[in-house]
């Protein structure tokens, strides 16, 4: 991107200054290398968030933003109800409560030596993945119903984990102020039969193996060890949270114009807060987060049978569980006073500091895991949210490598299974029901992982903890 | 006939065609071919499609949100459209089978057609309708 009309306040912080419609100014976090292979998107959609009615603070992109709707992938942005904010159907993305859940096996490397290609193989009879999977259990109306009302709390009182695993799960498994009524006959019937299944794209569930610890206070607080075996889960809300996303992009966009709200482009489309449709898609959007987390906790119980089967020494229990796409009412501090704002992070990761009062005990004293996912080929890593990111960034921090090329490009550039045979020489095993789909996942379709990480860790959005490497993923 | 077009995350859809019907349709088909070969779905089963909207990128949208939708509650993949638009009601046929992933190679679920670089026009004689889909 052009970064000429850019001022940098720091070695990782940017600022694009008001102009035109703006309300409030961009801040981009991100190293100067990172900043210029940027598309220029970016920048326009960070001025276009800026100039939405309501926004304080500033509008923010984190080091793996990328082209989105409306909002960048890695656009924050924070409305105030009573200034007239709005709340937006694309500043949260299709994908509502899209997010990470990584869970501690209790096994080290050595034990699943010789064993790894049973796992793999095993995961992939046990977890739906990929287009048209179909989950293992069917709701009824009521049901589905219950569940965009419980979430992850649903789950486990139907038998799908422990109440242990909701402590460790993101408002405690349960989103309130969801109401099903706000959801259309249509989103629960896409959900009928996708519950408890992985998604496609770049969801995925990965058997992972800690190779670097960075911070041992914190490591510890979070109960990681190197040469521990993780699980990560990645996937959302699936056909329930994308259809929330169209209807209420459609009934947005259209009414935006009658609400005398200008959009720079139609997938800003928004409604006041503290309006009719605002708060019917805020507990439409609620019902998704719940959605979800039932999904990833049912996804995690089936991990624990599969574990349970080949591994009797393993212990599954929830790490953490954190979304990257969503809406949320928070307290922040704006010119030294508190104020209760809605946070719009798409393609952006909540990473509270020790001070924030709604971690599990454990983590009190060293901030939220902030779960960053990598791609089939690369790292992922566990961060730990700062009091540092409340003051500069509303406790954000980034979600991912971001794409740095098209699906369309990748697939030009590279054939499925190469893919999987230099992942094999690199000892890693892909379990995928599409060829296609891995070309268009391939590794180096995404930025470098690493560079982001660094730059969120210099920016202080959040604390390098520990470094995780794949050694078998199963692909959506 | 179809093209896709790059979106950094994601992928564009456009549909080219004599008239608005057609380039609709191949807009569908342009859609389908970023989850398989469409070429590869046999017209098992014929679905009807009903939608309305206040103009025809609108109306666009919502068709290719339909036709996701049978996708998702039928478990089935369209290789074939029908479409025809008259004011701002659409009338669509899709024809189909159900998804078989070994069969189809399907690389990809569609989320969503997105408001992104929406267009649909009549340009010497040629009608485009475009969008990029969530994916």
């Amino acid at each position: 991107m052009d970064t000429k009309q850019l001022k940098q306040i720091s070695q990782f912080c940017f600022e694009l200054p008001r102009t035109g419609k703006m309300r409030v100014p961009g801040r981009l976090f991100a190293s100067s290398e990172l900043l210029r292979d940027m598309d220029e998107m970016v920048l326009k959609q960070v001025a276009n968030v800026a100039a939405l009615p309501g926004i304080v603070g500033a509008s923010y992109a984190m080091p793996d933003a990328h082209w989105g709707y409306g909002f960048c992938i890695g656009g924050v942005a924070a409305f105030d109800p009573d200034k007239g904010g709005v709340i937006s159907a694309g500043g949260v993305g299709f994908d509502i409560a899209c997010g990470v859940r990584t869970l501690h096996t209790k096994l080290k490397s050595d034990c699943l030596k010789g064993k790894e290609k049973q796992l793999a193989d095993a995961l992939f009879r046990k977890i739906p993945a990929g287009v048209g999977s179909e989950g293992k259990v069917h709701l009824s109306a009521g049901q589905i119903d219950d569940m965009l009302s419980g979430g992850a709390q649903w789950a486990v009182e139907n038998g799908y984990g422990t109440a242990d695993d909701l402590r460790f799960t993101e408002e405690n498994g349960k989103m309130s102020g969801a109401n099903p009524k706000y959801v259309s006959d249509h989103a629960k019937k896409r959900q009928r039969n996708q519950v408890g299944t992985l998604g496609s794209g770049n969801h995925y569930l990965e058997v992972q193996k800690v190779v670097e610890i960075y911070d041992q206070k914190i490591a510890k607080a979070f109960g990681i060890e190197k040469d521990d075996i993780k699980i990560s889960i990645h996937c959302g809300s699936r056909g329930l949270g994308h259809q929330i996303g169209t209807d209420y992009l459609k009934t947005m966009a259209q009414s935006a114009v009658a609400l005398g709200i200008d959009l720079p482009e139609r997938e800003l489309a928004c409604a006041p807060i503290n309006s009719k449709q605002g708060q019917a898609y805020l507990a439409a959007m609620r019902c998704g987060i719940n959605c979800a987390m039932a999904n990833r906790q049912m996804l995690m119980h089936l991990v624990r049978e599969v574990m349970a089967a080949l591994f009797p020494g393993s212990h599954i229990r929830l790490l953490y569980d954190v979304s990257h796409n969503t809406c949320k009412l928070e307290e922040h501090s704006f010119n030294n006073k508190t104020r209760k704002v809605f946070v719009h992070r798409k393609g952006a990761t909540r990473a509270f500091g020790p001070s924030s009062k709604e971690l599990p005990a454990e983590y009190a004293s060293v901030g939220q895991p902030v779960l960053i996912g990598g791609t089939m080929g690369t790292a992922s890593y566990i961060l730990a949210g700062t009091d540092v990111s409340k003051q500069i960034a509303l406790s954000s921090a980034c979600h991912g490598a971001g794409r740095n090329m098209s699906r369309k490009a990748a697939t030009k550039k590279w054939f499925g299974k190469d893919v999987v045979r230099n992942l094999a020489a690199n000892n890693i095993i892909i379990r995928s029901n599409s060829m296609r789909g891995i070309a268009e996942e391939a590794p180096g379709a995404y930025k470098d992982v690493d560079a982001v990480i660094e730059a969120t860790h210099n920016a202080k959005l959040a604390k390098k903890v520990a470094k995780l490497i794949p050694l078998i993923c199963v692909k959506g | 006939m179809y093209e896709h077009f790059n979106h950094q995350a994601d992928i564009g859809i456009k549909g080219i065609g004599s008239t608005i019907d057609d380039a609709f349709e191949q807009a569908a088909i342009g859609m389908m071919a970023v989850i398989c070969n469409p070429r590869t779905i046999l017209p098992e089963k014929e679905v009807k499609i009903f939608c309305t909207a206040p103009d025809e990128e609108f109306l666009l949208v919502d068709f290719l949100n339909a036709i996701i939708y049978e996708m998702a509650v039928r478990n089935m993949l369209f290789g074939k459209f029908e479409v025809t638009v008259k004011g701002d009601c659409l009338e669509a046929k899709a024809w189909g089978e159900k998804s078989d992933p070994q069969k189809h190679q399907t690389a990809v679920e569609v989320k969503g057609a997105t408001y992104t670089e929406l267009e649909v026009k009549q340009e010497s004689g040629e009608w485009t309708a475009q969008c990029v889909i969530d994916v």
